[in-house]
């Protein structure tokens, strides 16, 4: 029944046991906190502080403390809030996606990539929250009678149309990632040795035992859960991006950005999957279940990706030019040429140069390189959200209303802070929960180790493994 | 209160278990359930567990929120307080499938996952009945249950550990 391909590498190396899975992941889980882990945090927590400072002046004082003016009056905080979004999407994409098409390799890295999606969409709700200003009155945003009369939200509006999207996302998100985590909280549960750890993941757990019933419902659930997260993810990000396109603004009004933005949201998602699981395996001792192969085939999807958004940007040059409108031609001669230049040329170099590094099997399986490029695709995404928002918007129809934005020590903090936010969340994530998914890396063990599964002959004598086949669908 | 008594067969490796639990439902011994530390592909039709119904839960539930969703922006936006803008529908069905389409997610997630926690009896609790704590990390646990005067636990034993368990263990579970 055993069939080890000549072809394909090993996803689990280090010739491991079903009992050593079990061991390495939650190694961290009962250990004490590890000091190298302690710094992190403490770095994450000043973060957080520097956060929670710039809410409270943003709050305090209002929306002035940004550099917002009459013409840029959408600038740092969106740029923010998309990138965030962005990079949620690889989280599920890697749980729902490749569940669908399969990818064994997505089982030891879909449980940080989920954490990594929903920390992303807590700190990317931040901002347009705060951008209202006065965020006590967020639930105007419901389908609430307007101020208790009669008028209700504008379903027309693509914004309006952001609040279902993001917050459908958000715990749908969270349930996927829950429930997937249940069998691995009852793994640690039955290790636990302290009274506290025993309740609190007795708790965690819901009860489960793994029996087979349980299991087959569970496997159930899972598949419609991926299957109606793909759609789902796609959704968020065409909304996201319906935000800018149906506008009249020349530089966001166009009909490719729905899959423009879809496409940029997986490549930065994944950068920054790959950001955390180098460090994550590093830390955590995990080179055995996050291996060179993991890392190989996400830096694959960050070439198809990152290719898919250098060739949207060539089509929007394109299309301004070819579109004959003399505002649309000018946007694009301004992204390129205007005075923000620099930040229209980092986003092409970070995003459509750099990654076509992985072209060369050397590169794309080099941890250091690798880390290198993630952290060039992050930074070029979010030069991309910089360069749509404010170069599109900062030289409109009249002259006389031109501007520049610059941000404001309060707009860094407050991108910064919600850094620190995401970090401090992960970290914790990492500490207290396993961080890899033990039960579906067990599942892909038999058949992805590379070893014939070792197991004493006794329990083997009466019969060989070829005369069940029929078990083998 | 009585104590319900299970014989407890430890494998560890799922396909001598696949090929236990033909034999020994072949022999004519129920098998209550079995544990295991994740799911074993084949499992279901080996024990004769009935497909879940589930997906047909799943989709009822997107039904409802589809027909919430519409109704809402139909009723908010085409009857209570009708917008006018440049004169276009009020019942502009195109504008509203992006919040239909989230809110049949939502029901259909939500439900779905609600109505498997549920029907598993899946809650938080501190008491957990765990057979044998290795079910969750190595070992895959067979529980038969006894029956008072009519199983034969020496036979069961010789059974279970014929079919590759490389322990039989007897358990008593308060009811």
């Amino acid at each position: 029944m055993q069939h080890v391909s000549p072809v394909r590498e090993p996803l689990v190396t280090g010739g491991k046991t079903y009992h050593d899975i079990t061991e390495d992941v939650c190694r961290q889980v009962e250990a004490k906190p590890n000091i190298r882990w302690a710094i992190a945090l403490a770095v994450a927590l000043f973060f957080l502080g520097v956060f929670i400072y710039s809410v409270y002046r943003t709050l305090w004082y209002g929306i002035g403390e940004w550099g917002l003016n009459k013409t840029v009056d959408w600038a740092w905080d969106i740029t923010n809030f998309v990138w965030w979004v962005g990079i949620g999407h690889a989280g599920t994409l890697i749980s729902a996606v490749l569940l669908l098409f399969r990818q064994k390799w997505r089982s030891s890295i879909n449980r940080a990539a989920e954490a990594m999606t929903i920390f992303a969409v807590i700190c990317a709700a931040m901002f347009p929250v705060l951008h209202m200003g006065r965020p006590w009155l967020a639930y105007w945003v419901l389908p609430l009678p307007n101020t208790w009369g009669s008028l209700w939200v504008n379903f027309n509006s693509p914004l309006l149309w952001d609040v279902f999207a993001i917050s459908t996302y958000f715990s749908v998100s969270l349930v996927f990632w829950y429930l997937g985590l249940i069998p691995d909280f009852a793994t640690i549960r039955d290790r636990a040795t302290g009274p506290i750890a025993r309740r609190a993941y007795a708790l965690l757990s819901f009860g489960w035992t793994g029996s087979a019933k349980h299991w087959s419902r569970y496997e159930t659930v899972s598949l419609i859960l991926a299957g109606i997260s793909t759609p789902l993810v796609l959704s968020v990000h065409t909304i996201v991006s319906m935000d800018f396109a149906t506008s009249v603004i020349p530089g966001w009004h166009t009909t490719i950005f729905p899959p423009y933005f879809v496409a940029g949201a997986i490549f930065s998602g994944f950068a920054m999957v790959l950001t955390l699981m180098i460090i994550t395996r590093d830390v955590f001792r995990l080179k055995d279940y996050i291996t060179l192969e993991h890392i190989e085939s996400m830096n694959k999807i960050i070439i198809v990706t990152g290719s898919i958004v250098g060739v949207a940007y060539i089509t929007e040059f394109f299309i301004a030019w070819y579109s004959g409108v003399e505002y649309e031609q000018y946007a694009f001669i301004n992204r390129a040429t205007g005075p923000y230049w620099w930040a229209y040329w980092s986003m092409m170099t970070c995003n459509v140069i750099t990654p076509q590094l992985f072209w060369f099997r050397k590169i794309r399986r080099s941890v250091v390189a690798t880390f290198i490029i993630s952290i060039f695709v992050n930074i070029g995404m979010w030069f991309e959200r910089f360069v749509i928002i404010v170069t599109s918007l900062h030289r409109d129809f009249l002259p006389s209303s031109w501007a520049m934005f610059s941000p404001t020590i309060i707009d860094v903090g407050v991108y910064v802070g919600t850094l620190g936010l995401f970090f401090t969340l992960f970290l914790l994530f990492a500490k207290y929960f396993p961080v890899v998914n033990m039960f579906e890396v067990k599942t892909i063990l038999k058949s992805s180790s590379g070893v014939p599964h070792s197991h004493k002959p006794d329990s083997m004598h009466a019969h060989s493994p070829n005369n069940h086949n029929h078990h083998d669908k | 209160m009585t104590n319900k008594k299970y014989i407890l067969g430890v494998y560890d490796d799922e396909d001598v278990l696949l090929h236990a639990i033909d034999k020994i439902r072949a022999a004519g011994t129920k098998i209550t359930t079995v544990f295991s530390p994740y799911p074993v592909h084949g499992i279901d039709d080996a024990l004769g567990i009935e497909r879940t119904k589930l997906p047909i839960a799943a989709f009822l539930y997107g039904c409802c929120g589809l027909a919430f969703a519409l109704w809402m922006q139909i009723y908010m936006l085409g009857f209570d307080w009708p917008m006018i803008i440049g004169g276009k529908p009020h019942i502009a069905l195109p504008a509203f499938i992006p919040v239909s389409f989230e809110l049949t997610v939502l029901f259909t997630a939500h439900g779905m996952v609600i109505t498997f926690f549920i029907i598993s009896g899946l809650y938080p609790r501190i008491k957990v009945p765990v057979m044998d704590v290795r079910s969750t990390d190595d070992k895959f646990i067979m529980a038969i249950e006894v029956q008072e005067g009519k199983t034969d636990i020496k036979k069961l034993d010789t059974l279970l550990r014929d079919n590759g368990a490389i322990e039989v263990n007897e358990k008593e579970v308060a009811k």
